[in-house]
Order: C-alpha cells, then structure tokens, then sequence
C-alpha cells in the first residue's frame, strides 16, 4: 500500500512537472493553439505527440507483465460504446476547454499559482460534474 | 498574452506527462486520467481511494511548483476571467463527467491504449475547442 502511495504521488509530481515544462499549465498557450485565427502557438501538439509515444510505448512493455508492481491487477476501461454520452460529452468538455484553455489537470496543477480564479474553476466544475449526476444513469 | 512555440520544452514536458501515466500504470494499475480523479474525489468518503487521488492531485501542484523555477514556460500564466471560469468550469465538468474522460484520461492514456472510444472523444472536443475560440476571439470578441 506504501509503495503503491509513493508511486502514485510520484506520477502526481511527474505529471506536474510535465505541465509546468511543457506550459500546459499556462491557459494562454493553450488557447493560442486552438486559435487557428490568431497567434497561433503549435507547442500542445508537440507535447501530445511526445506523451502519447511515450505513454505507447510504456503501455506496451507494462503490459507485458501479468500485474502491476504494487497492485494486484490492470484497472483499465473496458467500455467500447461510441454513444451521444460520448461524443456529446467530449463536445461540451470542449466548449468549456476553448471557453478558458484549462481542462482538469491543468485546472487543479494551477493551484500552485495560489489565484482564486483556480478555485472558481474547479468550484464550477464540481458544480458540473455533480449536476451529470441528475440525469438518467448509463445504460 | 503571446506565446512562442516551444518544440524542445514541448517534447521533454510531454513525454514526461506520458512517463507520469506509464508510471500510474506500472506501479498501480490505473489510467492517469485527471477528470476521473476529480470526479471520485468528489464522492468518496475519506478512505484508501480518496487518498491515492488526494496524493496524485498534490503531486500536480507540487510538480508544477518543483518544476517551475527551471521552466520559462511556467514563469508567468494567464489564467481565465471569472466569468469563464464559472462558464468554462461547468461545462469541462459536465462534459467530462457525461464522456468519461478528458486531455490525460481520453487523449493520453486512451488513445495510448488503442482505444477508439477515446480516439473519438479527443477529436471531438479539439474540433469543438478549436470552434469555440474561433467564435469567442473572432466572431464575438473581434
């Protein structure tokens, strides 16, 4: 349980430091890479292009393994349904992403800049994603 | 604010984004997916779950305060007005919540894992991102 703890926080820290180096965590740069219309800033590409060949490449040789270290079994999703929850969802996530240039991780890593507005965000979206909670469950 | 595209702090701060996931996976079995931690955390009572989520959010913020004094890209930030943040905040809850994911858990961690479904959802919210923009800086901000 410690290890596992300890691997967890350290994925935290690693995450963090991605965002940090990588200006993930700066709204404006974000912003400024959906804004085909303006000064446009290619940086996220470049950041999701390297995570996603690295988190490939690691994924193939983790999984490899029957289990995880300090974990018993793999907790992956297993849902393949492509559903209006789905694409709906993703489109509202998206509106509120080209709205303010955060999305959840960045939202909470933000924190360490110690501006209300971080708080306000996150209050917001805890309003959101409790009020999902009102509608009919999953089928 | 202006922002020059940075291809080598790019790089290095994605692939660690994707070593944090690869890291999550090896050593505890879970998706490094930042909308999902959040949305646990909202409900779970303070036990053993809480706590792992409780550690990950803490080492975002503490990564980012590590991390910064050595990343020019982290030197200075322009966040949302309130207003968004209120507007914008509902809506990435709502809609992460309904499509069961977000930039780390869909983008990263699923279309690492050959998951159409999050295949879809990433293209779907970077299409509609990239609209919305477009509608708030040139259609209705100008």
């Amino acid at each position: 349980m410690l290890m596992q703890r300890l691997t967890i926080l350290v994925s935290g820290l690693i995450f963090g430091a991605g965002l940090a180096v990588s200006g993930m965590v700066n709204p404006a740069k974000v912003i400024n890479f959906l804004d085909f219309g303006g000064p446009f800033d290619a940086t996220l590409l470049v950041v999701f292009a390297a995570g996603v060949a690295v988190a490939t490449l690691g994924y193939y040789l983790t999984f490899k393994r029957a289990k995880p270290l300090f974990a018993s079994a793999f907790s992956v999703p297993t849902s393949k349904v492509i559903d209006a929850r789905l694409v709906g969802g993703a489109a509202i996530f998206g509106i509120g992403w080209g709205i303010t240039g955060f999305c959840p991780g960045p939202a909470m890593a933000s924190l360490a800049y110690l501006q209300p507005v971080s708080v306000v965000f996150l209050a917001a979206m805890a309003v959101g994603t409790l009020a999902t909670r009102l509608l009919p469950a999953k089928r | 604010m202006h922002t020059d595209f940075t291809l080598y702090a790019g790089l290095l701060g994605g692939a660690l984004i994707g070593l944090a996931a690869v890291v999550m996976m090896a050593g505890a079995g879970r998706i490094a997916g930042c909308s999902g931690i959040f949305r646990s955390m909202l409900t779970a009572k303070p036990d053993a779950d809480f706590i792992w989520r409780a550690l990950f959010v803490a080492g975002l913020i503490g990564g980012v305060i590590l991390a910064r004094p050595y990343a020019p890209n982290a030197q200075a930030v322009a966040l949302p007005s309130l207003a968004a943040a209120v507007i914008g905040g509902f809506c990435v809850g709502a809609g992460t919540s309904l499509s069961n994911g977000c930039t780390s858990g869909h983008g990263i961690c699923g279309i690492s894992r050959f998951s159409i479904r999050s295949l879809v959802a990433t293209l779907t919210f970077m299409v509609v991102a990239i609209i919305t923009v477009y509608i708030t800086h040139h259609v209705i901000g100008g």
